[in-house]
């Protein structure tokens, strides 16, 4: 993908399974967007084939729109409309889409308990507070029941209470509809919480991807060992730190002082991976930290 | 039913639904009935002025062209905006990602532009027929052919809305490139007044247009016979302004559905949030 000569996204290789929860994790301008709106057929990636339940996004036809959800950020679109007549309104279009096994749409009184929005149904979306319209944009998004549900950014501006409730909807999502999830954040924490696998984008490019676990584990082994020795300021990144300490007092008995170890955390460490990258050093950076266990 | 067919559907009840919250702000009622009564009122006080040297009241000679012009106006201006607003805050895309949406959403801004020009027809014609006598004729072939040439009207006029809708990048060149032509248009045409003064060019040029047909399709249906001196080719020419308003019928839909779609096509979410970016930096100037 490329604007001008700039390439914004390029080697991104993303094989995402039915079922699964996965998120694109990333700081701001990494292309998280931009990689979902490709995937959403929105966007036209000037190389490389994208493929999304089968088919081309770019050359889907209705009734993969009917199996996709796309969660988008509103602004000011229908503001003089309540969120229950446009739930009503945009789920008629998927009555010819219904099947047995996905009955469509999801009913709007439905839709509005599971987001949470009772108390604001009948508000002209234009009252509502930010999370009220972004657990709307959420219900518009699953109004279709869709078998793949892609989310850009959802809890942006949510408060931890909104954000945790967030989190549940989205396992209750997978867990009862088998709906394939893929969710942007730039929050680790979100996406430590919510992913069957993980993918960090920084710079374009997938610096990293595996399950939570595995991820945690592999950047949590190094650690930071900082000592005092003769007035000199010493600082070791060291994968075992306790194997390192053991040699570093063995070899000098005497003169080490204000020893200090410091477990890197996920976040440090996220932090670093995406510092690293956006610097260009790409070279020595954990590439493939765990192997894909989809 | 077809799910194409269906979205259609969906979309009439769009229209409606939106025309319905318009009903209940008090913001759009006024400008209804706030341009209706002004026409009224301004043939009113005009109403013992004869025209031009002709025997004909002003309120007989304004009526045709007011109507030609409300329906021109109302009809291109009303889907161009709706188009480059909707397009920026969010309401196409959102359309785009139900199947069929797009359909239905196109589908809904016709039919909300169609049916709020209602409202100020009825006023207008109605006010009209009521006040004055002489302009508006009781003989029901002659409101025939006034509905059927407001329908091919509308019809004429509605793909030129979504066009320029679709050609303008921002909400501000609507006014650009949707208003000034249109006043243009208007002027050329005989609206707001004889055409007999313009040049030869200028004449030929507004009968490309849809408006000069309407415009003359609408006098014919109010003016008696005798009017025809005033017209161009001192003529009633039916038959070719039938075919002018169908051909732009026909050749707008298909114009203005290839630069919808190219448009719409080039929405994304990145697309929007730069509009919202971009109006917020111009609130914070």
């Amino acid at each position: 993908m490329r604007y001008g000569d700039h390439d914004v996204l390029s080697g991104i290789d993303l094989d995402v399974h039915r079922g699964e929860v996965v998120v694109l994790l990333g700081p701001n301008g990494a292309g998280k967007t931009t990689t979902v709106e490709i995937l959403e057929g929105f966007r036209r990636p000037s190389a490389g084939s994208v493929e999304v339940l089968g088919v081309d996004p770019l050359l889907a036809d209705e009734a993969w729109r009917a199996r996709v959800g796309v969660v988008l950020q509103s602004w000011r679109d229908h503001a003089r409309w309540t969120p229950r007549d446009l739930l009503d309104h945009l789920g008629l279009y998927y009555i010819p889409f219904t099947t047995s096994h996905r009955p469509r749409p999801v009913p709007t009184a439905e839709l509005i308990d599971l987001v949470g929005l009772d108390e604001a149904a009948d508000q002209r979306i234009m009252t509502l507070s930010g999370g009220q319209r972004r657990r709307l944009d959420v219900a518009v998004g699953i109004v279709g029941r869709p078998e793949l549900l892609f989310l850009d950014e959802p809890t942006a501006g949510f408060d931890p209470q909104a954000r945790r409730e967030f989190h549940d909807l989205v396992h209750r999502l997978t867990d009862l509809e088998g709906t394939t999830v893929l969710l942007t954040t730039h929050d680790l924490a979100e996406a430590e919480k919510l992913s069957d696998r993980i993918l960090i984008l920084a710079g374009g490019r997938i610096v990293a991807d595996g399950s939570p676990d595995a991820l945690a584990l592999q950047i949590r082994a190094s650690a930071e060992v900082r000592w005092t020795q003769e007035g000199q300021r010493f600082v070791h990144a060291a994968a075992d730190a306790t194997a390192f300490v053991r040699q570093l007092l063995a070899d000098h008995p005497h003169g080490i002082e204000d020893l200090e170890v410091r477990r890197a955390s996920l976040e440090d460490t996220y932090l670093e991976l995406v510092r690293s990258h956006l610097d260009g050093e790409v070279a020595h950076a954990p590439v493939g930290l765990a192997g894909k266990d989809g | 039913m077809s799910p194409r067919l269906h979205a259609a559907k969906v979309g009439v009840r769009r229209g409606w639904h939106e025309f319905v919250i318009g009903l209940r702000s008090p913001q759009d009622q006024g400008f209804y009935v706030g341009m209706g009564l002004g026409a009224l009122a301004l043939m009113w006080f005009n109403r013992d002025e004869t025209f031009e040297g002709t025997p004909l009241t002003l309120p007989q000679v304004a009526l045709p062209s007011l109507l030609a012009g409300i329906v021109m106006f109302a009809i291109v201006v009303g889907p161009a905006y709706a188009l480059a607003l909707e397009r920026e805050d969010g309401t196409l895309l959102r359309s785009r990602v139900a199947p069929y949406g797009l359909h239905g959403y196109l589908i809904g801004v016709g039919t909300l532009t169609v049916v709020s020009l209602l409202p100020l027809l009825m006023i207008v014609l109605g006010g009209s027929a009521l006040l004055f006598t002489d302009a508006v004729s009781a003989d029901a072939s002659r409101w025939a052919l006034v509905v059927v040439t407001l329908l091919l009207g509308i019809l004429a006029n509605l793909p030129l809305g979504f066009a320029i809708g679709a050609l303008v990048r921002r909400i501000q060149q609507v006014t650009t490139w949707g208003m000034l032509p249109i006043i243009g248009l208007a002027w050329i045409s005989g609206i707001f007044g004889s055409m007999a003064g313009l040049w030869d060019w200028v004449q030929i040029l507004a009968q490309v247009f849809p408006m000069y047909w309407l415009g003359h399709l609408m006098r014919y249906a109010f003016l008696p016979e005798a009017a025809v001196a005033g017209e161009l080719y001192t003529a009633w020419r039916i038959g070719p302004g039938i075919a002018v308003l169908v051909a732009w019928t026909v050749l707008g839909s298909v114009l203005a559905t290839v630069l919808v779609r190219r448009m719409a096509r080039r929405q994304s979410g990145a697309a929007v949030a730069e509009a919202r970016d971009q109006a917020a930096h111009q609130l914070v100037r």
